[in-house]
């Protein structure tokens, strides 16, 4: 065995303070200041800061099904790349994650490849139909011990079939996650609808399509005294609705992507579906109300939404395109982008919504812990001062759809630990 | 100018240089022998992914009465049919050293994306919902032989403005080309930010049409209906379409365009569409001269010549 004994040298812990973290057995053994190496192997932080390991609430790992795409290996180097040591998996696989079996066997993918803690998501409805409850117990007894359902990628629509699994949930402590597309609304959607669709001859997806589906789940929720998550908020107004809704006590967690954060839909302007993605690139109003909401914590958590395609579903017409981006090895910088070096959060903020607040999510107790002694060592360093250009192809991802690819953005994971163990060094795979 | 991918591309002196090299080239139209040597040994490919018979044979004609070697691309039947990428048929195109490409594609964008794939000259002839740009310019063409004028004539555009390629590409080309223009349609059939683009925007045909020199019916697609853009077919022809009644409160010079193909007795009554004052057939003709002007002004300027 390697030895998973790591002192990590003049990290700032959560950017704050100056110190040495000891890591053994799995465990924060010591922080402060001046620790003796004792035997370990000495990992020069540099000034690097210094993270608990990041969770995503919402990847994509194609697996089983689309393993052209992506595998639960290789998305799971992509997500140690990025400074994560959990994801939640999404459910449109083929076949769906929809029971017991197929939720075991993602689980059981992600410890064999262990670069991060791979947690299914399982579908609400049978094959993401949107007609029957899939066996959400079932799934949640599994050795998956699934907390987290969702029909991403498809809307669970039906307010009545919502409302049940709303109420069905809350026996084992899930959490339904809304993809919130009003359906009838957003028939053959292929972009934002606005001055820029009509101008390019897209079919629109109008922002009400999303709000009014969550102000429908808030109120339902709060209804039925349940909790309820909203995956990836894209509008300003779905912004002030789930402001809204907490202000009324609603039970409501949402997240925002990193791509939603940064980029708008005049990108479209070029016909290249690398911009194309459910929901849609919003407009520049929209990106600074998300960015508003996620530092006042109306938005809870940041998650990737990371969407591998192979190139051949990306290099054609934009309404023959496949729908999504990669986002595992990019969030970070594009986080400190545009909340961090704009003055909106500081990086314990950074940690609170993208480590603590989603593994809470998803109830996972071993993620998302404090930096501290006797604390599982999920540690993840990143040196903010770096500055790269993206490069989609040298990434770890099996896919190289990043619509980031080509732009320079801030910082780089120097490292990641999962549970004591690097699986991330020096910017490179272990 | 490379491609033609968008009539707003084309500033006023490209624009109006088009419309000018189209007349000049619309004598060879009235010869006994219709050609002329401009663009011999130059290839153009029609690669047509939707069915256009007309737009194709105008093209068609244009390209061969300048003598260049033609191509006809038509997606059905071929390797398109059996699964082939946009990508990979251009680079296929491109590999037989085709000097200029008209595309006709139901996805918006289509154009734009194989101007990348291409090294050749791309042509607009259509897509999606996006643009038609040559229909705009023989519109324009046609407006300017009747009219005599652009400059500070008022056009009516009628109908479902929202799908619609031609509309697209008449609002920008005639407004850079200094004509008011107002569209007329139903609410459901205007995009939702019309109000942005460059012209004025009424639900009333009957308000607009005594103060219009050029009145242009767009076609009204049957499936519009069953999608609830409009509640019936004679709902629609009793608001919006142009029947001999309305047509006789238009003002005396004004005239009546249609892109084609027209559906009779729904947007336009066949008494309007035979009148004089109407240029359906002019469009048809003058759309070869127009498009002689695009490929010519693309075309001879550079790019593998004979001998080359």
């Amino acid at each position: 065995m390697t030895n998973t004994t790591h002192l990590i040298r003049d990290a700032r812990i959560l950017g704050g303070e100056r110190a040495d973290i000891l890591l053994r057995g799995g465990r924060i053994e010591a922080i402060g200041p001046g620790l003796a190496a004792d035997g370990a192997q000495v990992v020069d932080a540099a000034g690097a800061v210094a993270l608990p390991g990041l969770v995503d609430l919402h990847t994509h790992l194609r697996e089983p099904g689309r393993e052209d795409a992506e595998t639960v290996a290789t998305g799971s180097r992509s997500a140690a790349m990025g400074g994560y040591t959990a994801v939640f998996a999404m459910a449109n696989t083929d076949p769906v994650a929809d029971t017991a079996g197929v939720v075991e066997q993602v689980w059981r993918l992600g410890r064999e490849a262990g670069h991060c803690d791979v947690h299914p998501v399982g579908a609400v409805t049978r094959g993401l139909g949107g007609e029957h409850l899939a066996e959400l117990g079932a799934m949640a007894d599994s050795a998956a011990g699934v907390r987290v359902f969702s029909d991403d990628g498809m809307c669970v629509s039906d307010a009545l079939l919502m409302r049940r699994a709303l109420e069905y949930v809350k026996a084992f402590d899930g959490v339904v996650a809304q993809h919130a597309q009003e359906p009838r609304l957003t028939e053959g959607a292929q972009m934002n609808e606005g001055v820029v669709s009509d101008r390019l001859g897209l079919a629109g997806w109008p922002a009400v399509a999303e709000e009014a589906v969550i102000a429908r789940d808030c109120l339902l929720a709060e209804h039925v005294g349940s909790r309820l998550h909203i995956c990836h908020v894209s509008t300003k107004g779905s912004v002030q609705i789930i402001r809204w809704a907490k202000s009324r006590g609603c039970d409501v967690t949402a997240e925002v992507t990193p791509h939603h954060l940064l980029l708008t839909d005049d990108l479209a302007e070029s016909y290249d579906p690398i911009y194309k993605v459910n929901p849609p690139l919003r407009t520049a109003e929209d990106v600074e109300a998300l960015r508003e909401g996620l530092a006042d914590g109306t938005i809870d958590v940041v998650a990737t939404d990371h969407a591998p395609h192979p190139s051949e579903a990306k290099e054609t017409e934009w309404c023959h395109a496949a729908m999504g981006m990669l986002g595992l090895e990019t969030a970070l910088s594009v986080v400190q982008h545009t909340m961090v070096d704009t003055g909106l959060l500081d990086w314990a903020g950074v940690a609170r919504r993208m480590s603590e607040t989603p593994a809470r999510i998803g109830r996972l107790t071993g993620q998302g812990r404090p930096l501290a002694v006797g604390e599982p060592a999920n540690v993840t360093l990143y040196d903010t001062s770096a500055e790269r250009v993206v490069d989609a192809a040298a990434m770890a991802s099996k896919s190289m759809n990043s619509p980031f690819n080509g732009m320079t953005l801030p910082g780089r994971v120097a490292a990641t630990f999962l549970r004591g163990v690097p699986t991330v060094l020096d910017g490179k795979i272990q | 100018m490379r491609h033609l991918l968008s009539a707003g591309d084309l500033t006023l002196d490209e624009a109006t240089l088009v419309l000018d090299t189209a007349k000049e080239l619309a004598q060879v139209g009235g010869r006994s022998v219709k050609k002329l040597p401009t663009l011999r040994g130059r290839t153009v490919v029609n690669l047509f992914y939707e069915d256009s018979t007309r737009t194709r044979i105008s093209f068609e004609a244009a390209a061969k009465r300048m003598s260049a070697d033609v191509i006809n691309f038509s997606a059905k039947g071929s390797s398109v049919s059996k699964g082939e990428s946009l990508k990979d048929t251009a680079l296929t195109l491109q590999a037989m050293g085709a000097d200029g490409v008209v595309i006709r594609h139901s996805a918006s964008g289509a154009a734009h994306r194989l101007a990348e794939w291409v090294d050749g000259a791309v042509v607009n002839a259509g897509d999606g919902t996006h643009e038609h740009p040559t229909q705009a310019l023989l519109d324009a063409y046609t407006i300017r032989e009747r009219m005599g004028r652009l400059d500070g004539l008022r056009v009516a555009v009628v109908g479902d403005i929202r799908h619609s390629r031609v509309a697209r590409s008449n609002v920008l080309l005639l407004n850079t080309l200094g004509a008011e223009v107002t569209l007329v349609a139903p609410p459901t059939l205007l995009p939702v930010s019309v109000r942005t683009w460059p012209c004025s925007v009424s639900y009333d045909l009957d308000e607009v049409l005594p103060k219009s020199d050029v009145v242009m019916m767009l076609r009204v697609q049957a499936e519009r209906m069953n999608a609830a853009f409009f509640p019936t077919a004679r709902e629609y022809s009793r608001r919006y379409g142009l029947d001999g009644d309305r047509f006789a409160r238009m003002p005396d010079h004004a005239i009546v365009m249609h892109p084609g193909p027209m559906i009779r007795g729904m947007e336009i009554s066949a008494e309007v569409a035979d009148s004089p004052r109407s240029t359906i057939v002019e469009q048809v003709a003058n759309g070869v001269s127009v498009r002689m002007a695009v490929l010519y002004l693309l075309l001879s300027g550079s790019g593998s010549g004979t001998g080359n």
